[in-house]
């Protein structure tokens, strides 16, 4: 009277189980590849210590004993490699971010310059994309050199730049400010102004959505932002004295000094890289189907707005996957910095101290966990603010 | 990218070669048929293909001679381009079996780096090349100069520490390549461009125009350029050191490429022990017992590839100087075969 409701499955040994067997499958194969990875890693150190090569990161607080020609922090020849790593760090994070952000404006420029319907700027804009992405970046990098190079004065016939800068072939010199007491008052008053303007937008967009109202937001924000900021300076006696750049025999010293070698490189990765952004810009754009731009003529929009609230929001989620993907090669293809000269993180690190050093397995192993870190938190970012303005379906 | 993949390798040789470090060089490259020599490339004098493709230079005859004891044929030789940067990872990682690229030999090349060095075929120093028109006489005038130098280099080393020393600033600018530095040099980029003596003046004569440009007389440091091998393989180590020293011992044995048939008939001792008539000396080696012969019937004696390639038969006329024999003043010597 019981065997009839009785369903479960009947028993299967667990060497036939699928699951067992898929997850030990698993297993296997991580430990295949654990030990392929022990077994490199063992062999590494043992042929290292045959050839009696140093191995370890003893090297990291011995003294360099070389120069670097461009330091953002304290650097002389009697600091450490571990030094020399975070110049050359810093240094590719500044070419890196620059370029970024001046490849991202100029792309946009370019990209919404091919979709012009005044045929010049368009075939302008076309032209441009056409020659700088099929052109090799390296030759690129090396004419740009070249070309800041050649096109300059010699330091006794520089450019004197009205206020105190120079320009020749060593690169520019300008004044570098310097704050004195009453300075902080000035970035208290900067930072008021951001919030304000942030509390303004908040205020003028609840206002719209309530009343239907609008406030002349960007007025209102450069006001408070730009506005604000200046006039505490101004009020508090302009306390800034500027540090001049003062020529020498050879040399000018003092100042702010912009390398060619930085110039080249940041001129070179955003002009090719900006080429790619246009494309990418273009084929977002063009994929807001027309009628989206129709409807909103048809509720009254003018074309400004229209591109600003209706188009760009919708090409946005196209443009944002491969415009990370552009960062991320802008920020790899820096390491070309090593043919003009630039001290980027591989020229420093992979260049000068492995070969000071002699350890190539843990220097190269660094410096490409440092790119890996690096790309790795670009698109992370990325990926953060694609899902934030992914299509909100309601 | 050949940088790129010099580490690939080095990274991958670490790694999966297990007999990376054993004594096999000379077996593996009599197997292999030609011998990988790891040479200069962009430099007149030591190391540089023509327009043909022919290889010339001190580091390349070098090697030559060592493609000639081996195989009695200084033709069956790659010649493998390095930079400064890149040269000792290819060492290491096997991609070349000898080294003889114009490399100084200081002690943490020849500990850390898993080097041995085989000798010094050049004797050098690090100077300065300047343009004329700055009107400089000495080093000492360089404090603040921009200073244009090869990455990579004890040269890179040097500066900083002449600097220092004389408590001088300085801006280096560095470059991957002899190549870029001197072509920066030359576009007005740097005050001075730096490197080993010889070398200076091989690169200025591929300055636009040579006659505006003069190298200071101070010498900075010791600069001496010699082979290296890896670590590990005596045999190996032993062969180069010879190949070397058997070109020495020839010029002071007055033993010529013309003339070494014609020597190899002396009752001399010393060049019947050279030559592999009395003794058995090449075997010793691992090589055959006209080693020498092979060497200096085919490449030459070290005489005759210096003034060959740098001396007063080459555009650089470089003087013997401290590369004279000591016979003669100078500090090539070299130990008795016996």
């Amino acid at each position: 009277m019981s065997a009839v409701g009785d369903h479960r499955p009947p028993r299967v040994s667990p060497l036939n189980d699928p699951r067992v067997r898929s997850i030990a499958y698993q297993v296997l194969l991580c430990v295949v590849i654990l030990f392929l990875v022990w077994g490199a890693v063992d062999n590494a150190i043992d042929n290292l210590a045959k050839a009696r090569i140093a191995s370890g990161f003893g090297f990291w607080n011995a003294t360099a004993g070389f120069d670097i020609s461009q330091t953002l922090i304290e650097y002389s020849t009697v600091s450490t490699y571990g030094r020399a790593f975070w110049v050359g760090l810093l240094n590719t994070l500044l070419v890196a971010a620059l370029g970024i952000v001046f490849a991202t404006v100029l792309g946009f420029l370019i990209g919404i310059m091919r979709l012009s319907r005044n045929l010049l700027v368009s075939r302008l804009a076309a032209g441009y994309v056409e020659i700088v992405r099929n052109l090799p970046l390296l030759l690129q990098l090396l004419f740009w050199y070249n070309a800041v190079l050649k096109a300059l004065p010699e330091l006794r016939d520089s450019i004197l730049i009205p206020g105190g800068g120079f320009l020749n072939n060593r690169g520019l010199f300008l004044p570098q400010p310097v704050a004195e007491p009453g300075f902080g008052a000035v970035l208290a008053a900067f930072a008021v102004g951001i919030a304000g303007a942030l509390a303004f937008r908040i205020w003028a967009r609840r206002r719209q959505e309530r009343t239907g109202e609008q406030a002349p937001v960007l007025a209102v924000a450069l006001a408070l932002i730009v506005g604000l900021p200046l006039v505490v300076f101004l009020v508090a006696g302009a306390p800034v004295e500027f540090v001049y750049p003062d020529r020498g025999r050879f040399n000018i010293r003092g100042g702010i000094e912009v390398l060619p070698e930085f110039v080249a490189l940041l001129f070179g990765l955003v002009i090719y890289t900006a080429a790619f952004i246009a494309e990418a810009v273009r084929a977002g754009i063009m994929a807001v189907s027309h009628g989206q731009t129709e409807a909103a003529y048809s509720l009254g929009l003018r074309p400004g707005p229209t591109l600003r609230l209706v188009v760009i929001p919708q090409a946005m989620r196209v443009i944002i996957p491969p415009l990370t993907n552009q960062y991320l090669n802008l920020t790899k293809n820096s390491t070309l910095a090593v043919a003009i000269g630039y001290p980027d993180l591989v020229q420093v690190f992979t260049g000068t101290v492995l070969n000071q050093t002699g350890q190539a397995v843990e220097v190269v192993a660094v410096t490409m966990a440092v790119y890996l870190t690096i790309s790795l938190v670009t698109s992370l970012f990325m990926n953060w603010y694609n899902a934030r303005i992914a299509l909100v379906e309601r | 990218m050949k940088r790129v993949f010099a580490l690939t390798i080095v990274a991958a040789a670490a790694a999966f070669a297990a007999t990376a470090a054993s004594a096999q060089t000379l077996n593996t490259i009599k197997s292999r048929g030609v011998l990988h020599c790891g040479a200069n490339g962009t430099l007149a004098g030591f190391g540089l293909p023509d327009a043909q493709g022919a290889w010339t230079g001190l580091d390349v005859d070098f090697c030559r001679a060592l493609a000639a004891a081996i195989f009695n044929d200084p033709t069956k030789i790659k010649f493998v381009p390095l930079t400064a940067k890149d040269r000792f990872t290819a060492l290491q990682s096997g991609d070349v079996d000898v080294l003889a690229r114009n490399t100084t030999w200081t002690s943490s090349r020849d500990t850390q780096l898993g080097l041995n060095f085989t000798g010094v075929n050049y004797y050098d120093g690090q100077g300065f090349m300047v343009r004329k028109s700055l009107k400089v006489n000495s080093a000492l005038e360089l404090n603040d100069a921009a200073i244009c130098v090869q990455q990579g280099t004890t040269t890179e080393l040097n500066l900083a520490d002449y600097f220092r020393a004389n408590k001088m600033k300085l801006k280096t600018v560095t470059f991957a390549s002899a190549n870029e530095a001197v072509k920066a040099y030359d576009a007005g980029r740097c005050d001075a461009y730096t490197t080993d003596a010889s070398g200076l003046y091989a690169e200025r004569l591929r300055t636009v125009k040579p006659d505006d440009h003069i190298v200071l007389p101070e010498i900075i440091s010791k600069e001496p350029l010699g082979p290296s091998v890896r670590h590990g393989d005596d045999q190996w180590f032993d062969i180069v050191k010879w190949t070397h020293f058997a070109m020495v011992n020839a010029e002071e044995l007055n033993i010529t490429k013309a003339n070494v048939d014609e020597m190899s008939k002396s009752d001399n001792p010393d060049i019947k022990r050279l030559l592999g008539s009395e003794g058995k000396h090449g075997e010793a080696l691992g090589l055959t017992n006209d080693w020498a012969y092979r060497i200096i019937k085919q490449v030459g004696n070290y005489g005759e590839i210096f003034e060959k390639n740098v001396g007063q038969a080459s555009p650089l006329k470089i003087s013997r100087g401290l590369n004279a024999l000591w016979t003669k003043g100078g500090l090539q010597y070299a130990p008795p075969v016996r």
